[in-house]
């Protein structure tokens, strides 16, 4: 990813309605993000995408992810 | 250097709930529109509300606004202005049934009115007992708001500029307001948004504590920009205060978990509560239970390497209870506080909330400053309204569902008074030469700092003195020395530098446009608290006690009165408080007391 891309996506991460993301997101970015295989950087970039309310439902266990590489990036940001 | 010009009518800082109703009023009266917003206009904090916004429509039980009225100008402990809030009660209705018919789900009663829940300090008959006032879309208030809003000002044509950051007020000659400075991120370049009038709502700066239940985004950037453009902060010493925020994150927990049993200990294991509030212990009310938290760490119980923190303990509760009464507790204490609360308890602190105090206002939605003698001249082509804004309802402490209100009465009414205005011939003033020039220099000053100082350390420090001289309870001593170490570390914001110089998303350059607008929140913050020598509502010095003849430890004679600080030279004037609504009875002075 190049320096502006990421950057935006930092932008993106961090600068949410709910406090619960900006910590999470921004967290995930500096420790798992790099760890991500292609199909899961793209699957995170949608999530990112998400409404913050849908987003942390997934994250915080509510509701169950149901695409198989969305459970797996669920589950790293969640690890991090 | 030639700068683009964006002409229109109206421009408007920020797309959240007061932002998005302004813009509305305009759009729809055939205005030219512009909204600046830093993120997309649903990605506010507004988001976040999920209690409810307030009006007295009597759908569950019988309500009048004149209740309302006297709530507010309780909660406040009467530094609220009575004609604003008589203003805002009695538009209150209106403005939630406007928002019906732009398409709000608000939860509704089996005879299809809208469903009204409690709220706390919302009562019947001046305070007789609690009253249905809040109106909510399940837990999604604030997130139906703005998608309602947000539709309907597509519609009308407003023109939203996304990821866009207001930088600087532009003011003429004369000191009309005319436009304002903007950074594009996804360019880097600044443009000029010139036009006939401005309105501000920008939104709260929690972010100047460590601890702070607000958002990122939160960073006041709003006051900032009027402060550097010689514009007043009021009553900026009072913040709202939650007692369980987990340490360093901010998340809050919520009242519920010490209501299923969770006890607060200090450093020592003591369920320290019991010396404070010996019936209630951990039950007393939010500011009792903050007050005894923040005492504790003040006197050295606190836990952790650098005693800041007290614990909640829920270890002894069985784990059904914990999963099932409380659900989401256990999460967000493993994701924020890495612990799981079943084993280990939770590290927590008062945490701040919400900001009472803002740029002046009247109920009109105009910016008013001293001039002549006159505390309240407006400003003329300035506006503001929402959580940036002072106008003042809250006075010294808000009422839980008010400021949703807030936002949709005085944007609006921002709204119609900018439209008034621009049909009585307010004119698109030319831009003074240069009209940039300050916002260019200060990033140029960022790009080309030599042995800058790190935005992270700088932002960390300013708000670790904020958290410790300024919290929930203050102290005389170490308000004085906030004082002086926040004026130094303003000193550091000055030499603040960015490794990253790209032009594309450069967010180390936000973030550093970002803490130039936190670190005049900060002082304004911490300036007037030292100086207002009594406690009144959210502002509690422990060198103000209750007593028999000042209870609470409010000061009515000396101190009845709003604050004003200035940031050019950090002195402090006052105003007087408005007592005399506009038409009800006045709401005579009384020891605030539930
Ligand atoms: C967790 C939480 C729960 C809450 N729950 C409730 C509740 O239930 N009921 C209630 O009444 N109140 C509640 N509040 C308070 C209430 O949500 C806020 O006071 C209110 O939403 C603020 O709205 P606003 O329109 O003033 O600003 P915001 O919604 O914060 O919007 C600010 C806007 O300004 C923009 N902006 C800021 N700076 C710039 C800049 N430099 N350039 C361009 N754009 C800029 C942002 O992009 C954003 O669009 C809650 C607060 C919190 C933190």
């Amino acid at each position: 990813m190049e320096l502006h891309e990421l950057n935006k996506l930092r932008w993106h991460c961090t600068r949410r309605a709910l406090l619960e993301l900006d910590i999470t997101l921004g967290r995930f970015l500096d420790n798992g993000f790099n760890q991500l295989t292609e199909p899961q950087v793209k699957t995170f970039i949608d999530l990112v995408a998400m409404e913050d309310h849908d987003l942390w439902a997934l994250i915080s266990g509510k509701v169950d992810a149901e695409d198989p590489v969305e459970i797996e990036v669920i589950a790293a940001i969640r690890k991090h | 250097m030639s700068i683009p010009v964006h002409k229109y009518d109206v421009v408007i800082v920020g797309a959240g709930g007061s932002g998005l109703r302004a813009a509305l009023q305009v759009a729809e009266a055939g205005l030219k529109t512009a909204v600046l917003t830093k993120v997309f206009p649903t990605r506010s904090h507004t988001v976040a509300a999920q209690g409810g916004v307030a009006a007295p429509l009597g759908n569950v039980n019988e309500d009048h606004w004149m209740w309302h009225m006297y709530d507010t100008v309780k909660g406040s402990d009467w530094l609220g202005d009575q004609d604003a809030i008589e203003f805002m009660v009695r538009k209150a209705t209106e403005c939630v049934v406007e928002l019906e018919h732009y398409g709000m789900p608000f939860d509704r009663l089996d005879n299809g009115k809208i469903y009204q829940r409690p709220f706390g300090g919302h009562s019947q008959n001046f305070g007789e007992k609690p009253v249905n006032r809040s109106c909510a879309a399940a837990d999604r208030t604030g997130h139906a708001m703005l998608h309602a809003m947000y539709q309907r000002n597509v519609r009308a044509n407003t023109q939203f500029f996304v990821e866009w950051m207001a930088l600087d007020l532009i003011r003429d000659d004369s000191g009309a307001v005319i436009g304002v400075t903007a950074l594009d991120m996804e360019t880097g370049e600044v443009s000029i948004f010139h036009a006939k009038a401005v309105i501000f709502a920008t939104g709260g700066a929690g972010r100047i504590y460590a601890s702070s239940t607000n958002a990122f985004i939160n960073t006041g950037d709003g006051l900032g920009m009027a402060v550097r453009a010689g514009i007043p902060l009021e009553d900026m010493e009072f913040w709202q205060f939650h007692p369980t925020g987990v340490a360093g994150a901010g998340v809050l927990i919520t009242e519920g978990v010490r209501g299923e049993g969770g006890i607060l200990r200090n450093a020592d294991g003591e369920r320290f509560m019991e010396r404070y509030a010996p019936n209630l212990k951990d039950l007393a009310s939010r500011d009792i239970v903050s007050r005894a938290m923040a005492t504790e760490i003040k006197e050295g119980r606190g836990c952790g390497i650098n005693k800041d923190y007290v614990l909640l303990d829920i270890t002894h509760l069985p784990p059904e209870t914990i999963m099932k009464r409380l659900p989401g507790i256990r999460e967000i204490a493993i994701e924020f506080a890495g612990v799981d609360p079943i084993q280990t308890p939770i590290p927590v602190v008062p945490t701040c909330h919400y900001q009472m105090g803002g740029i002046p206002t009247n109920y009109r939605g105009e910016v008013v400053v001293p001039q002549n003698g006159n505390p309240s001249t407006p400003v003329t082509g300035f506006y503001a309204a929402g959580e940036c804004a002072c106008a003042s309802v809250h006075g010294a402490n808000r009422l839980g569902t008010n400021s949703l209100l807030d936002l949709l009465v005085f944007g609006k009414s921002a709204g119609e008074s900018v439209v008034e205005a621009i049909k009585n011939g307010l004119p698109l003033r030319p831009l003074p030469d240069n009209a940039a020039a300050p916002s260019l220099a200060r990033v140029k000053r960022i790009d080309t700092q030599e042995n800058g100082e790190s935005m992270f350390d700088v932002r960390a420090a300013m708000q670790r003195i904020m958290q410790l001289n300024a919290g929930v309870f203050r102290f005389g001593d170490d308000m004085k020395q906030g004082v002086k170490e926040i004026l130094e570390v303003a000193e550091r914001v000055k030499k603040v530098g960015i490794k990253d110089k790209s032009m594309v998303f450069n967010t180390a350059r936000v973030e550093a446009l970002e803490l130039e607008n936190l670190i005049e929140v900060a002082k304004a913050t911490m300036i007037s608290a030292e100086n207002r020598k009594e406690s009144r509502g959210a502002h509690v010095r422990d060198d103000a006690p209750d007593t028999p003849e000042h209870p609470n430890g409010r000061d009515d004679p000396n101190w009845l009165k709003h604050t004003l600080w200035f940031g050019s030279d950090n002195h402090i004037e006052y105003k007087p408080v408005n007592l005399i609504p506009l038409t009800a009875p006045s709401v005579e002075l009384k020891t605030r007391t539930y």
